[in-house]
This record gives structure tokens, C-alpha cells and sequence, in this order.
């Protein structure tokens, strides 16, 4: 079983690349327990959101 | 160079070179010139994606006079020491114990999108980007600002695959702590 920080990085890797099937049947199983890694499921895609409409500044 | 075949690439160019620039004429200026010096005559490329990274080769010379014009040349030329003694493997050490369970369970952020228009969370994100690792920041932006593959943030980068990966981990934990910490959980006590 994988733990909360590898699941992590397999949900920041879920944003850059499409997963393996057994990466993402190890996610599936991870998130219908864990409430901490949904979490930051959502809020790394939200981290996505902002980026792309966030404008730099001096 | 068609000219419309050009322009579709425009977005990620001025997106690409606001991140560098932090200036939005000067990156209007960068990405103008780039554009003009790609309508010269020149070889046709096998992909848009071929044709992307030749802009954005172009662009960062455009980028690199700017910058040259500005002193701040060493801004660009920084580059990165991939190799376990990197300071930042902390960050992890901070969010993970040893048994790689979170330490501070992720908040639930409350209607997070609100958070858009809002000024002052735009003021935070950008402290809390400029307050990642220099490189950590680059390669997020690179990917979720610009838009680019992570293959292409390897190259832009002249980094490995698994740095970028890390890279990539890193800025998103980095970053969804201090949005925490300095917008959601803040606005949570008011």
C-alpha cells in the first residue's frame, strides 16, 4: 500500500501526465479512505486555476 | 511563416515571457519581436510543437537582451544542483512524518474559486509563488501558467525528468501550505 506522500505525488504527477492504470486503480483505492489526500487532490488543481490566470507583477 | 500559424502561439509566448520579464510591455515587446523575427523565411517545421519550441528559443534571447539591457542577467543564468543535498528536500520533511502520513492534515478551503476576485489573494499567491524555491516556482509556472509539457519544462530547464517531477511535487506543496496558511486559514478567523 502506498502512503500519503507517494499518493501525492502521484496526484501532483496526475496533473502533468495521464497515469498508469495501476497507478491510478492505487490512487482510487488511497482517496476512498483518506480525506486528507481528496483534499489535496482539489486543492492542486485549484493551485492549476490560479496559475494560469494569475498575471506576474514587478 | 504564416502569419495565423504564428499567432497561435502568442498566448504561451507572452505568457512564457511575462514569467521571465515581470513586465507586461516589456514582455509585449519580447514576444512582438520574436514573432517578427519568426516571419522571416525559414525551414517548415514537422509539429506545432516543433514550431513552439523554435519561438520559444527565439524568445529567450529576447528575454536574455532584455534582461542584459537590465543587469539582470544572472536572473536567468542560475542553474540548478539537482542532487540530494538540495536544501528544499525540508519541505517534504515538513508536511510528511517519517512514515509518510501528512502532519497537518490538509484544511478543507471553502469555495476556493471566490478567492479569484479578490485582490488581496492575488497579492498573496504572488508572494507565496516568489517564496518557493527559485527553480521549484519556475517549473510550476512553466507548466500550469504557460502551459507547457513537462518534456518541454526539462528542456527550457536543462533538468532531468525526475527533477522536474520533484520540481513540480515540491512547488505544489510549497504552495498549497502558504495559500493555506496566509489566505484560507486567515480568512477563516475574521
Amino acid at each position: 500500500m502506498k502512503n500519503c506522500k507517494e499518493i501525492s505525488e502521484l496526484l501532483s504527477e496526475s496533473m502533468d501526465r495521464r497515469l498508469t492504470w495501476r497507478e491510478r486503480w492505487a490512487v482510487r483505492i488511497h482517496l476512498s479512505m483518506c480525506r486528507s489526500c481528496q483534499r489535496f487532490q482539489q486543492q492542486i488543481g485549484f493551485l492549476g486555476k490560479a496559475a494560469d490566470r494569475y498575471k506576474p507583477k514587478d | 511563416m504564416d502569419k495565423n500559424q504564428l499567432n497561435q502561439h502568442r498566448e504561451v509566448l507572452l505568457r512564457y515571457a511575462l514569467l521571465h520579464l515581470r513586465n507586461e510591455a516589456a514582455a509585449e515587446d519580447a514576444v512582438q519581436e520574436t514573432l517578427l523575427a519568426a516571419l522571416q523565411p525559414s525551414e517548415g517545421f514537422r509539429n506545432e510543437s516543433a514550431l513552439r519550441t523554435w519561438l520559444i528559443g527565439i524568445l529567450k534571447h529576447k528575454i536574455v537582451d532584455h534582461h542584459r539591457a537590465a543587469e539582470k542577467l544572472h536572473w536567468l543564468e542560475e542553474h540548478c544542483d539537482c542532487d540530494d543535498n538540495d536544501p528544499n528536500v525540508a519541505i517534504e520533511k515538513l508536511i510528511f512524518n517519517d512514515k509518510g502520513h501528512w502532519i497537518g492534515t490538509p484544511a478543507a478551503w471553502k469555495e476556493p474559486d471566490h478567492a479569484f476576485e479578490k485582490n488581496e489573494f492575488w497579492q498573496i499567491f504572488d508572494w507565496c509563488q516568489k517564496n518557493l524555491p527559485e527553480q521549484h516556482a519556475r517549473a510550476f509556472m512553466l507548466r500550469e501558467m504557460v502551459g507547457l509539457e513537462t518534456e518541454a519544462i526539462c528542456q527550457d530547464m536543462n533538468i532531468s525528468h525526475s527533477a522536474c517531477r520533484v520540481y513540480l511535487h515540491r512547488a505544489r506543496l510549497g504552495l498549497r501550505e502558504c495559500l493555506e496558511q496566509r489566505w484560507f486559514n486567515a480568512n477563516e478567523s475574521l
